[in-house]
């Protein structure tokens, strides 16, 4: 996947945190390109590592409480070796992120203009007057209907949609190259949804930047993603075209979560339900299938001992063996079936 | 903004007709009278109960209760009967040494929490947020009128470098000098009240700190790559001050409270000392005014607390 517009390289990168003295892998070992110009989903249940990802790039992490390894090369930098202060050159410049929360992410007592045009005090030398036309004018490319009003009011007297257009300005501000969007709609209801995707699209095209999209919903993904990685327990375990992913998933843990999705045309009600939870941090297996607890009736010997990312067609990638000959246990014959 | 005050002091007023029949009938129903005890204790249980009838303590507590409030709107609280003056006079003199020990006590305790409770939050978890807890702890746990006793011991008796007791030297002359010898005599009492009065605010702001670190807003201005500094000003600060600063309207209570414990240790003569005193007198007159005068003092308290809440707090103010 090696070209030009590849501007985003995460090398093994690791995430550890510590939990009662002992550092313990949110995420291990994640290999990811992004594009300019594409939207990457990111999916996965709660706590499978996304967000960690996100906050591993944005270099969130209290440095005291986390060990980080690996590389994540951005435009030929390797970020993780960034002191905070060079770090803050890029964060909020030339990567913007979006949170998950549009209600609790802005600062209650801070005007909405004061918000935005923080970004531009740290990233920019326009005078105040460019900064005051600057934030109108994103105001109105999220599709705020009154700019000049909502400049001056407080977060409190906003809806959850408008916030999170706000939260979205914020991150688009000085034009990042990358953005990274945390569950942006997860707080929202669906017409809002649909709407803040639109905008996001929008902002990409016209920025060229490449969006990583942080999600749990599958119709969020099929509706806007280019390309997909699906994680579980803090790995990789598929990635490829949103087409590929969508039309021949490979990976057991792939085809668990499309199989979970309600369809219209589905003559059986019933849901598919994944059994088991997702292992805690400290509870992770280090060797082994990590996925292989919850898909009891494939063999042990389907798995890999390490599992790797084997190619099955140009971009799809998948971690394991076990994918091969997988099925679900209603598709298998009676008898060899073990719950 | 102005409707809120508006109503907020409309409300008051119940507030204060209820807090002055209280203060009246609680004054009432202590046991004893002004007069037993301060008169030769030989003298006729006869001339007791005419002074009693004079005075007008026979009648029924309603119509007590209205001479005393249409006094009141007289500007005349009676005379005291332990001091033979009258009550806004006696009140008067001493109240003026209470405020500026309240003022020089609050200016420290501020001048002191503030920083302490800031970098508490700040370094959580480090030595000197150890340190500063602990002092909160102990001092917590000590009563106010033991850490005075201490403070008089080591400060006034052990180092000798403040006065004990009163409000300025006797052979005080020359404006300057009596400027000069009033806030000697103010510093220890002061201190010491401040720092006792410190560990409610430093361990409030500590977590207010504490919580705003993590808030979701911080980490947005953090993706914004606003410099540590930065975040502590804008964000952090403020946010935090919020409620320290409704707090303060409150903490005159407390100052108020505090005093009484102050000036009797110190024998300040203030308000605290004069209220001990006419307690043990049954000097009514005066026990009702202060408990008035202390009652009204929180409500403009609270009332304080509210406006600059309604001030610093976006979302309290209504349009």
């Amino acid at each position: 996947m090696e070209n030009a517009t590849n501007f985003l390289n995460i090398k093994d990168v690791s995430t550890a945190f510590k939990i009662n003295g002992h550092f313990y892998d949110a995420i291990s070992h994640v290999n990811l390109q992004v594009h300019h110009d594409e939207i990457l989903a990111i999916v996965g249940e709660s706590g499978c590592g996304k967000s960690t990802l996100a906050t591993t790039i944005m270099g969130l992490h209290d440095p005291a409480e986390t060990q980080i390894s690996g590389e994540i090369d951005f435009e030929g930098t390797d970020l993780l070796k960034l002191s905070d202060d060079q770090y803050n050159d890029y964060r909020g410049a030339k990567i913007g992120m979006i949170f998950q929360d549009p209600l609790s992410a802005l600062n209650p007592l801070k005007r909405i203009e004061d918000q935005i045009s923080e970004v531009m005090d740290y990233h920019s030398d326009l005078s105040k007057e460019e900064k005051h036309a600057q934030v109108l004018k994103l105001l109105d490319e999220v599709g705020i209907v009154n700019p000049q009003r909502t400049a001056h009011q407080f977060p409190h007297e906003l809806s959850g949609g408008m916030r999170q257009r706000v939260i979205i300005a914020i991150a688009i501000a000085c034009k990042p190259d990358l953005i990274i969007a945390d569950e942006p709609t997860t707080a929202l209801d669906v017409t809002i949804q649909a709407q803040i995707l639109d905008v996001l699209r929008a902002i990409q095209k016209e920025n060229h930047a490449g969006i990583i999209l942080i999600t749990h919903d599958l119709g969020v993904v099929a509706e806007t993603a280019d390309r997909v990685a699906v994680m579980y327990a803090g790995q990789i375990v598929e990635q490829g075209t949103a087409a590929q992913i969508f039309n021949t998933p490979e990976h057991p843990y792939t085809r668990s979560l499309l199989r979970s999705m309600p369809q219209r045309d589905n003559e059986n009600d019933d849901l598919y339900v994944i059994q088991g939870n997702v292992p805690s941090l400290q509870k992770m297996p280090q060797t082994g299938d990590r996925f292989a607890p919850r898909i009891p009736w494939v063999p042990a010997s389907a798995h890999e001992e390490h599992p790797t990312m084997h190619e099955v067609s140009p971009g799809h990638e998948v971690r394991c063996t076990c994918y091969q000959n997988f099925q679900f246990p209603d598709q298998v014959q009676k008898g060899s079936v073990t719950e | 903004m102005w409707k809120t005050i508006l109503r907020r002091v409309l409300i008051m007023i119940p507030e204060v007709i209820i807090l002055s029949i209280l203060v009246f009938l609680l004054a009432k129903a202590m046991p004893g009278d002004p007069f037993t005890g301060s008169i030769n204790p030989k003298a006729d249980p006869a001339q007791i109960h005419h002074l009693m009838k004079i005075n007008g303590l026979y009648d029924p507590w309603y119509q007590q209760y209205w001479n005393w409030v249409v006094h009141l709107f007289h500007g005349n609280l009676g005379n005291s009967y332990q001091y033979q003056e009258p009550v806004t006079r006696l009140i008067g003199s001493r109240a003026v040494n209470t405020l500026w020990l309240a003022l020089v006590t609050m200016i420290l305790t501020y001048a002191l929490a503030l920083p302490m409770g800031v970098f508490a939050g700040r370094h959580e978890g480090k030595l000197p947020d150890t340190v500063i807890r602990v002092y909160t702890y102990v001092t917590y746990c000590i009563p106010f009128f033991v850490i005075l006793v201490i403070g008089i011991w080591i400060f006034g008796y052990v180092l000798g470098w403040f006065p004990t007791t009163g409000s300025i030297a006797s052979d005080t002359s020359g404006w300057l000098n009596t400027i000069g010898s009033r806030f000697y005599h103010i510093m220890l009492p002061a201190i010491l009240g401040a720092l006792f009065g410190t560990v409610n605010i430093v361990q409030y702001l500590r977590s207010e700190v504490i919580d705003a670190k993590r808030s979701d807003y911080v980490r947005t201005a953090r993706a914004k790559g606003v410099p540590s500094k930065d975040i502590y000003r804008h964000h952090i600060f403020r946010n935090s001050l919020l409620p320290i600063a409704a707090f303060a309207g409150y903490s005159i209570t407390g100052l108020l409270n505090g005093s009484i414990f102050t000036e009797t240790v110190f024998s300040y003569p203030g308000m605290g000392l004069l209220f001990v005193n006419s307690i043990s007198y049954r000097d009514y007159t005066v026990i009702t005014a202060l408990v008035l005068i202390y009652g009204i003092l929180n409500l403009l308290g609270t009332l304080l607390s509210d406006i600059i809440l309604s001030i610093v707090d976006p979302r309290i103010r209504i349009e």
